[in-house]
């Protein structure tokens, strides 16, 4: 199909881009690692402190971090006009949103997969009793935090504040999903199963991630294209 | 037969202020129309909004009979405009192999490939767009705008900051083209080289279109004389 | 024209708001737990219901603005926006100080006043970018995508962060209830307050409306002016 052949044109490229420099993926993994630092000086947290603030934490380490990734995204575009060769081409915008959105998808995911053990080791915390699930709610709130993250970035690329109001605009909008991957994070990474209330909040990061992907999708036209 | 480029009454505005007023003009196939204004008349505007980039407040743009946004037009549209549209993380043949892909060419590697040797680029496939020079880098934005056949071509300012070999390279392409059937808009400020190419021209003047007619012998004789015919101040 | 409406609008929300203000403090008496202070409910509800109303007004306005292009609904948007912010902002200092006396914290995490501030935080942000776009098309246009993303937000939050908590007053109005959890007489003086809240957010909007096109008409000027 057309339309997925574009996204993964678009992917790719992203993807070849920012493997060849690094420089976000750098950038995102050390901030990741300096917060869990940070935070462990902050708090000298006992076992069972950290129990409690294991959701919390690492979701402000992942949306703190993957914020530098997803600031990249259309920014990346700007030297030389390459966002107009893009606009240009013969492929949707709705196509060039999901591939960037992937691309930073794959990033942020990669991100997070690398800290994970980090935390574990840091924190002297068993992550993997219950792998699978953490794994859902690791990608169904990075999916989120992805659409919403590429989308404003599209808006936010020409401003010369960028950097500030990314995180300005994104954080309060992510703070229903956060709260979601918070609250079932914690418990997963515990041991616990996933199931009864915890099931709501997986509910509430299916939902959330159906409707900003449609709506950012069916919106994307209008931020590239004055 | 719908002309390949058409304005039917095109406005755009910033704010309140318009920057283009009721724009109607059009472009049979085959023709070559020179832009021509002083900076701030609209130029840019005008050929942002042909090239699919911005949409008119008022009015339509037609590229081939359909708006420029969509994919069909799209394809058939090649734009070079101020910035040159090209990857410096990536090689000089990564760079065409994309377009030709997002361009949906059949054998994107072969475009690639032959563009670049007809753009003297090829002993450079693999070098990294951020070392080229600046005659490499515009060389290869020529590759990047001509390398899926468009057959209308919109550039804005091309003359503008070439070097006498992309200068060359480029007037040799728009005259293929022209030949082929292409039709051409472009803007200008370097009267002598567009004029040599245009067949039409179009003066435009604080967002309006205040002359738009053949290209005549005088005005090739004389680029200035256009704007002493019929601009004001 | 417009004038006078706004000055009759105006005229109508102050005789209503001096008329709620005595009943709400010399006619209705003491609520049997809480005293006299629960009569900050009186502005604390209904300005709850006038920033969702401004906010559902700017999510459409803008939802317009991208439809029709007409600047005349972006200046809607903000202008609503902008009053439903400053209704939020009453809305948090009002239950902050009933939760100071009944409470005795400034500040407490419950579901409802922790939605409110991240809607305040949602389109303050909205305003900040408003802030940094010069050009007032591209403005509107980023302005309205993020009002439509906010809004739809905006339900989600609170349907949200109610699970998350529940320690606030639950619901009273009988629309919600089904009645007998309020006295009539306080129910229909919130009724009455809302009235005169939404009167004077209206001629709050209706006013920087007419500035907001005051400021674009000049910033055309003197476009014009340069290209001269």
């Amino acid at each position: 199909m057309e339309f997925a052949r574009h996204v993964a044109i678009i992917l790719r490229k992203d993807l070849r881009s920012e493997l060849r420099s690094k420089e976000a993926i750098n950038a995102s993994l050390s901030f990741a690692l300096v917060i869990l630092l940070l935070f462990n000086f902050a708090f000298d947290p006992s076992a069972d402190e950290t129990r409690e603030m294991t959701g919390g934490l690492l979701w402000i380490v992942f949306a703190f971090a993957g914020t530098l990734i997803l600031n990249r995204s259309f920014v990346r575009e700007l030297p030389n006009d390459c966002l107009d060769g893009l606009i240009a081409a013969p492929i949707s915008s709705a196509a060039l949103f999901l591939g960037k959105a992937g691309a930073n998808f794959v990033l942020v995911m990669a991100v997070e997969l690398i800290s994970l053990p980090i935390f574990g080791i840091f924190y002297n915390v068993r992550w993997a009793q219950q792998a699978w699930s953490l794994l859902l709610v690791l990608a169904l709130t990075t999916w989120g935090l992805t659409v919403i993250g590429t989308i404003f970035s599209a808006l936010t690329v020409n401003l010369r504040i960028r950097e500030l109001m990314l995180p300005i605009l994104v954080y309060p909008i992510m703070i229903p999903a956060l709260l979601g991957a918070m609250e079932v994070t914690g418990p997963l990474i515990a041991g616990k199963a996933l199931d009864g209330d915890l099931l709501t909040w997986v509910r509430l990061l299916v939902a959330f991630d159906i409707i900003f992907t449609a709506l950012s999708v069916s919106l994307i036209d209008t931020v590239l294209v004055g | 037969m719908p002309a390949a480029v058409e304005c039917a009454g095109v406005w755009k505005f910033y704010g309140d202020f318009p920057a283009l007023r009721d724009i109607s003009f059009e472009v049979p196939e085959g023709r070559c129309l020179a832009l021509i204004g002083r900076n701030g008349a609209g130029k840019t505007t005008l050929l942002r909004i042909l090239g699919g980039f911005s949409r008119p407040g008022r009015g339509e743009a037609r590229i081939l009979g359909s708006s420029p946004r969509e994919t069909q037009a799209r394809r058939r549209i090649g734009y070079l405009g101020h910035g040159i549209s090209i990857y410096d993380e990536l090689s000089a043949l990564e760079n065409l192999r994309l377009f030709a892909e997002m361009y949906g060419l059949r054998d994107a590697n072969a475009a690639a490939t032959g563009w670049l040797e007809r753009t003297g680029l090829s002993h450079v496939k693999d070098g990294l767009v951020r070392e080229f020079s600046r005659g490499m880098r515009q060389r290869l934005a020529v590759a990047r705008a001509f390398l899926h056949g468009p057959t209308v071509l919109l550039l804005d300012e091309p003359f503008t900051a070439l070097d006498d070999r992309a200068i060359a390279l480029l007037q040799s392409l728009l005259a293929d083209a022209l030949r082929e059937g292409s039709t051409i808009v472009m803007s200008t400020h370097q009267l002598r080289e567009a004029l040599e190419l245009a067949t039409d021209v179009a003066l435009i003047q604080r967002g309006s279109v205040a002359h738009r007619g053949p290209r005549t012998a005088e005005m090739l004789a004389d680029p200035g004389w256009l704007y002493r015919q019929y601009a004001e101040g | 024209m417009r004038e006078k409406i706004i000055y009759i609008i105006a005229a109508l929300a102050a005789v209503l708001l001096v008329r709620n203000l005595y009943v709400i403090f010399l006619s209705l008496p003491d609520e049997a737990q809480q005293g006299p202070i629960y009569r900050i409910l009186f502005i604390h509800l209904p300005s709850a219901i006038t920033c969702f109303a401004g906010f559902l007004v700017a999510g459409i306005s803008s939802a317009i603005y991208l439809g029709t292009k007409n600047l005349r609904y972006d200046a809607i948007a903000v202008s609503a926006t902008e009053v439903g912010l400053a209704f939020a902002t009453v809305v948090l200092v009002t239950g902050s100080i009933w939760a100071r006396i009944i409470w005795g914290i400034w500040w407490t995490w419950d579901a409802r006043l922790t939605s409110m501030l991240v809607c305040w935080l949602i389109y303050a942000s909205y305003l900040m970018l408003r802030g940094a776009i010069g050009e007032p098309t591209q403005r509107a246009r980023f302005s309205a995508v993020l009002s439509i993303f906010a809004f739809t937000d905006v339900i989600i939050v609170w349907k949200s962060i109610e699970w998350w908590r529940t320690q606030h007053p639950g619901p009273v109005l009988s629309i919600r209830t089904g009645g007998g959890r309020i006295d009539p007489a306080m129910e229909s003086a919130i009724y009455w307050n809302v009235l005169a809240l939404m009167l004077f957010a209206i001629v709050l909007v209706m006013t920087r409306i007419r500035q907001e096109e005051a400021r674009r008409e000049i910033h055309g000027m003197r476009q014009a002016a340069h290209a001269l």
